[in-house]
């Protein structure tokens, strides 16, 4: 048996350690929003001489025009969704094309500003939705484990893995320009489900071994309890964790920030149900105590 | 034993139907089994970063719009169309607002959608739903020939506003389909008070200006409730059903444009998820031989019949698939051998503790089971919420998390399938308990 709850003050380091410089960045400079979220432009151009796509491109690099996605069209048209652009960029851009084409025409097919594929109605919607999930989790903990503190522990844990998650995203979007789009959104709902999911596993254990010796002391309980899952718990993240960097080292351009922020979630979501979940747990169980004694 | 064997078989067999149908070339049934026309291919179905789809672009007629009004009204007709589109099922649209200069656009891309006739009438129509009585109540002996039309009959200014719900449903002497509505307590209220005053007369219901029905009241409906009836098909009366719901469009749109676009990604960012996926499948299927044995080796067969099973339900439902949806699909693959690792490391335990292995085995999946199915089930209820099965509208209603809403939910189900009763099957039929 390992005395994991001897080190509690650790285990609420290494939290304060991530989230405190995380959340901090949130509070300050928030996320950054895609497209998905702002909406941009939409540009459609048909050239006279067909163009190739890897010198298309060539030109968006080139260019830094900020597109999000190229379609190609009948007839060789193709239609670029593009982030927030001037006028001006969007000119600049059409010129290199030209210039890639052998200077023969190009006909501007539609030039639109585009509102974003998320709006904040259902931004708002959606998390109206994951409130209710969390309350409805909660309630289920609490019933499955006859215990308020086990759901309100499960919880907390959730909030605690939520903020890494957008506290991570913010950092990276501060420091490296990363996006949150809609990818990141599921992302964030996985996490959400796989925290609590670990988290059942450890209370189920120690609600097993609380029910064989109920007179042992809660923290000798949990030691048990955690010493016998944490082998499971190491296992099956690195199943996850191999699928995932997979997608991260050689998944290609579109999913890797998507795989991060899963990674991410599973690497604070096998963490939590341990070292913040539990813990809480046990500090609240010893408040009780402490009151009844008075 | 033999209920073991029983079981073996039939997972054999399902595991073949499942190959047949997870092939890259799918059979499609088209056959009449009980008198019931079975129409169905088995085609994935791809979004429109993978496949492309049907792009819809439709312009607001802002003539009667003030200027300040403009985007308002664009943005709340955009939302109405995004909420008839996405009751009309589980796939990715694209919905946004486009505007440059004085053109107000709404841009709507479908992907897969097979019948774009359908789906250019459910997005395009305005719906605008009004209760208009006759201006000068018809002579008993001619009324049916005077056809109601908005300048011979006077609004009682009920309209779609007033509308709570709508559905389809079906008379229950006719067997007609027809379209039920339910009033919001102030549309009841003034439905009450104008069925009261018009007993004997009639009221004619009206949609985008043109009469749809004609009865007579009979008595007071207090309650809120009232049917259209008409002539409607069962698709006609489900599409104005769906309508109704979503509200009517403020401004006019007409469509200006239909075309099939392309993908955009290409296919090179699906072969590399792809090879990430097989190369993560991989070393997960090494990892789990290495940690348990052939017990690892079962548990990865049972794996495989996962990739079956949720292939083929993506292309029953039918499930769209867009890029991310396989990196999900992937992760999935992670998560299922969760409930196998659960019950192998309570098994190894009761090894530990000296028990021979049959029982380790079956105490195994006993101990395993509770915490399996607390952890499933808040996963099962978080994707119900957020699939919002009941359309309630202070939910998401939106193809991108109801997407990924349904494929947890069937990740999960079906992993406990396969993690469960698949390995279990796997290991009373062949594994003999080798060395500890």
């Amino acid at each position: 048996m390992i005395r994991f709850m001897k080190y509690i003050w650790v285990y609420v380091f290494i939290s304060s350690l991530v989230l405190i410089p995380g959340v901090y960045s949130l509070v300050k400079n928030g996320v950054k929003p895609s497209v998905d979220f702002t909406g941009g432009s939409i540009v459609e151009v048909k050239t006279q001489v067909p163009i190739e796509k890897s010198a298309i491109d060539e030109v968006v690099k080139d260019q830094k025009v900020p597109v999000i996605s190229i379609q190609k069209q009948d007839k060789g048209a193709y239609l670029f969704r593009m982030g927030q652009v001037s006028e001006e960029q969007i000119s600049k851009f059409i010129a290199a094309l030209k210039i890639k084409s052998g200077g023969s025409s190009i006909d501007i097919l539609r030039n639109d500003t585009i509102g974003p594929i998320l709006g904040s109605e259902l931004l708002f919607k959606s998390i109206v939705a994951a409130i209710f999930a969390v309350i409805a989790i909660l309630l289920y903990v609490a019933y499955a484990f006859k215990d308020i503190k086990s759901g309100v522990a499960a919880v907390l844990a959730l909030i605690h893995d939520v903020l890494v998650v957008f506290g991570s995203f913010s950092l990276f979007g501060y420091f490296f320009g990363i996006e949150v789009d809609t990818l990141f959104m599921t992302a964030f709902l996985t996490t959400m489900s796989f925290s609590v999911h670990d988290t059942i596993v450890i209370f189920d254990r120690i609600r097993e071994y609380r029910k064989r010796s109920p007179n042992a002391p809660f923290a000798d309980v949990i030691d048990v309890a955690l010493t016998e899952t944490m082998g499971r718990s190491l296992v099956n993240s690195f199943t996850i964790i191999f699928m995932l960097l997979a997608l991260v080292l050689i998944g290609g351009e579109t999913v890797r920030f998507f795989a991060v922020a899963l990674l991410i979630g599973t690497i604070t979501g096998t963490y939590s149900s341990p070292f913040v979940a539990t813990p809480i747990l046990l500090l609240w169980n010893k408040l009780e105590e402490k009151k009844k004694k008075h | 034993m033999k209920q073991t064997k029983k079981v073996f078989s039939i997972l054999v067999i399902l595991a073949i139907i499942l190959i047949i149908f997870d092939l890259p070339t799918p059979p499609a049934i088209d056959t009449t089994i009980l008198g019931v026309h079975i129409k169905k291919d088995f085609k994935t179905r791809l979004g429109l970063d993978l496949a492309g789809g049907t792009q819809l672009t439709l312009e607001a007629d802002m003539a009667k719009i003030p200027q300040a009004d403009r985007k308002d009204s664009l943005e709340s007709a955009k939302q109405v169309i995004e909420r008839r589109v996405n009751f009309f099922g589980v796939s990715e649209p694209v919905i946004q607002s486009a505007v440059s200069g004085e053109l107000h656009r709404i841009i709507v891309e479908l992907p897969g959608v097979t019948n774009t006739d359908e789906a250019i009438a459910l997005v395009g129509q305005t719906a605008q739903l009004e209760f208009r009585e006759h201006a000068k109540e018809p002579v008993a002996t001619e009324s049916g020939f005077v056809i109601p039309t908005i300048d011979n009959t006077i609004s009682v200014e009920i309209t779609g506003r007033d509308l709570k719900k709508s559905s389809l449903q079906f008379n229950s002497q006719t067997g007609e389909p027809e379209v039920g509505i339910q009033f919001t307590p102030d549309g009841a209220k003034k439905f009450a008070d104008v069925t009261k005053r018009l007993i004997g007369k009639r009221l004619a219901i009206f949609l985008d200006n043109v009469v749809v029905t004609d009865p007579t009241v009979n008595t007071e409906i207090a309650d809120g409730q009232a049917v259209i009836t008409g002539s409607f098909t069962v698709d006609a009366a489900k599409q104005l059903a769906i309508q109704l719901n979503a509200g009517a469009l403020p401004v006019p749109v007409k469509i200006v444009e239909k075309r099939t676009i392309g993908a955009t990604l290409g296919a090179d960012s699906v072969t590399k998820s792809v090879r990430a996926g097989i190369i993560g499948l991989g070393l997960v299927a090494a990892f789990m031989v290495v940690q348990y044995g052939w017990l690892g080796f079962l548990a990865d067969i049972a794996l495989l019949m996962y990739g079956l099973i949720t292939l083929f339900l993506y292309r029953f439902i039918p499930v769209t698939l867009t890029l991310p949806g396989i990196a999900g699909f992937i992760l999935s693959i992670g998560m299922a051998v969760d409930s196998n690792i659960l019950i192998f490391s309570r098994y190894k335990e009761e090894r530990r503790r000296g028990k021979p292995w049959q029982i380790a085995m079956e105490l195994g999946f006993g101990k395993a089971w509770e915490s399996i199915r607390d952890a499933n089930f808040t996963t099962i209820i978080t994707s119900i919420i957020l699939f919002n099965p009941g359309n309630w509208s202070f939910l998401p209603t939106s193809g991108l998390v109801r997407g990924f809403a349904a494929t947890l939910f069937l990740g999960v189900v079906t992993s406990l399938f396969t993690g469960i009763v698949v390995t279990r099957t796997l290991i009373r039929m062949f594994y003999r308990g080798a060395k500890q």
